[in-house]
């Protein structure tokens, strides 16, 4: 445990724990909030880490190297690029899948996400193939010594993370997050309310792609080199998919604390990995996949509503307009009764 | 050309086996089995394991006698255990009224549990039921054709005609097609869903581990192979109608041939993508497919 304990390993590690909540809120806004059933984060994670290192690095200079761009822009332009890059894809694919049942967006998806990855992995003269982009710069490297950089990319990632978390909370919580719920609830009724489903669907899509397009930019500047292998459907989607089922879908805390349950878990067992002997190292990997595919279905079976549960109130004006039912409520928890799902 | 067409219709054929079990996995459960193809992948280790390179060598084909036992053996332990995955995983979220979606994830889940258990038992490596180079027959039109390619073509062939006969001759292939169409007026009517479901499972299993044998021996063996296996799948299902299987079999030869064929322009790394592409288009123009009836 005192290796964990090591203040350079626990930055790195909340670094990463950051990034993957960066993922999970984007994911939540998919499907913990309308529903969109959204397989293929892999692909949206390679969009934009790619997008970024395209946007931020210094043209190829062709020796062993070869890929577009190369425009050196700044870390803050990569990550909206990024963003926008996603947001992009993601309305592209809306415009077919989103009209259908949404096992067909899963399986759109996913096959989006594996083509991406073969395009990657193909096309040298676009991100140099199967080697990836090396190299990718940091925002305020200068400013310290290379070995202490995590300390200023911490709080860098942390202040993404709380925009991203304020900018979903913000979402969810007005008219627009309400008629999202009530989509995933129920899309006839939510129709014959008059809502434009199909509209609502492709904006909450697209603002979570987005979302997910920065985590995939800040998880290229963080580890600086990417290939097409980083961005496999087991690393890029199904962890993703596993921390938003533990902390609980619908729940933006649950997401951010799914995301560090299970980072912990996954990194733990990494550090388990380097302690069994060499020749069973490959074994351990598979039994570490093998532990995720458990948890995915024992999760569904038992706890489909993950740690914290969904969040049933999300009004930023419900708690001042009811204070009688907030007494009520409180009144309630003080008698012992469960005020739990009842509302 | 001839050449590229006839080995896709060959891919198309052990993409059908897949498919149809997965159209009607998807018309009676109403939920996308993402786990199919990864029961593919377990079909094909079962066969290597019991095969051996056991028996005496068939005369033109590349593999002993040994192999029919194993493929029998992938048949049964594929539907096996779709039931047994059935049994603990699906049936208890169907009790519970989960969506399909729920389902769907647990069977994501599933496939990666399966896929990790190849890879625990057997490694990564590749693996070939016979290694060499098998000379090729010629026939007209250039086109040249392995023995085992015909044995793949006609096991195929063979197979889907005996699909045919039990859904469209027999009462439990009655009871399956009723179930399909609307499982509340198929129980009402007397039929019992359940031990349709089950049938389901055992048909849909078991042609998925046979269809894993076949690739097996249309290529090699590793275990992401079924996974990769898995849009071709889905592409070939939805093309043809969800629930449909003769729509199934179209739509896997349309994929198969199209794969084959895009090699003569694109790389062949693409293969899996233009299954994809064919399934976007599908999706754009003619959702429910080429058979099918509803969404």
């Amino acid at each position: 445990m005192e290796d964990f304990l090591n203040p350079a390993y626990l930055a790195s590690f909340f670094i990463l724990v950051g990034i993957y909540a960066i993922f999970t809120l984007g994911l939540n806004v998919h499907w913990g909030y309308t529903g969109i059933f959204n397989f293929g984060v892999a692909g949206f994670f390679a969009v934009g880490a790619y997008t970024t290192a395209i946007l931020t690095k210094q043209p190829a200079t062709g020796d062993y190297s070869e890929y577009i761009g190369g425009f050196g822009l700044p870390f803050v332009v990569g990550v909206l690029g990024a963003g926008v890059a996603c947001a992009i894809l993601a309305f592209i694919i809306g415009i077919p899948t989103l009209r259908l049942r949404e096992d067909y967006l899963a399986i759109v998806t996913i096959g989006v996400a594996e083509s991406l990855r073969r395009v990657f992995l193909n096309e040298d003269w676009l991100a140099n193939g199967p080697n990836g982009m090396i190299g990718i710069p940091q925002p305020l490297h200068g400013l310290v010594d290379p070995a202490d950089y995590n300390y200023v990319f911490l709080p860098i990632v942390a202040v993404i993370l709380l925009l991203v978390y304020l900018a979903v909370e913000r979402g969810i919580r007005s008219p627009w997050g309400r008629v999202l719920r009530a989509i995933r609830e129920d899309e006839v009724t939510a129709q014959a309310s008059g809502k434009d489903i199909f509209a609502f669907k492709m904006q909450a899509f697209v603002f979570g792609a987005f979302i997910m397009g920065i985590g995939g930019a800040v998880y290229a500047h963080h580890i600086r080199a990417i290939t097409p292998d980083t961005f496999t459907p087991f690393f890029g989607t199904f962890l993703i998919w596993v921390m938003l089922i533990v902390g609980g879908s619908g729940n933006n805390k649950g997401a951010i604390l799914g995301s560090l349950v299970i980072w912990f878990i996954w990194s733990r067992s990494d550090w388990l990995l380097n302690h069994v002997p060499a020749d069973q190292q490959a074994r351990m990997d598979y039994s570490r996949n093998l532990l995720i595919g458990l948890l995915i279905v024992i999760l569904v079976l038992v706890r489909p509503k993950g740690i914290l549960g969904e969040e049933k109130r999300v009004s930023v004006y419900v708690d001042k307009e009811h204070p009688s039912e907030q007494a009520h409520l409180a009144a309630k928890a003080s008698a012992g009764e469960d005020a739990g799902d009842s509302s | 050309m001839a050449q590229l067409v006839v080995n896709g219709l060959l891919v198309g054929s052990i993409i059908a086996l897949g498919a149809i079990g997965l159209t009607l996995i998807y018309g009676i459960l109403k939920f996308a089995h993402f786990a199919h193809g990864d029961l593919m992948t377990v079909g094909a280790y079962v066969a290597f394991f019991a095969f051996a390179q056991g028996g005496s060598r068939i005369a033109p084909l590349s593999f002993g006698w040994s192999m029919i036992p194993a493929i029998l053996l992938a048949m049964i332990v594929g539907g096996a255990l779709s039931v047994g995955i059935d049994r603990v995983v699906y049936r208890p979220l169907r009790k519970k009224k989960a969506g399909f979606v729920i389902l769907a994830i647990g069977s994501l889940g599933m496939a990666m549990i399966l896929r990790s258990i190849v890879y625990l038992v057997w490694g990564p490596k590749q693996h070939f039921y016979v290694s060499g180079v098998q000379k090729a027959w010629n026939l007209p039109f250039d086109i040249k054709i392995k023995p085992d390619q015909l044995f793949i073509g006609l096991a195929a062939l063979v197979t889907v005609a005996l699909v045919y006969f039990l859904l469209y001759r027999t009462r439990l292939g009655r009871a399956m097609r009723a179930t399909a169409d609307n499982m509340e007026l198929a129980q009402v009517a007397g039929i019992d869903t359940e031990r349709v479901v089950l049938w389901t499972w055992m048909i849909g299993g078991a042609l998925a581990g046979l269809a894993g044998v076949l690739l097996g021996i249309q290529s090699h063996l590793m275990p992401e192979m079924g996974f990769i296996f898995m849009l071709p799948l889905f592409a070939a299902s939805i093309l043809g109608g969800v629930g449909s299987p003769h729509g199934a079999l179209v739509g896997a030869l349309i994929v198969g041939v199209s794969q084959e064929v895009s090699t003569e322009w694109i790389s062949p790394a693409y293969k899996p993508t233009v299954a994809f592409v064919l399934l976007f288009i599908i999706l754009l123009i003619r959702p429910r497919g080429i058979f099918g009836t509803k969404v």
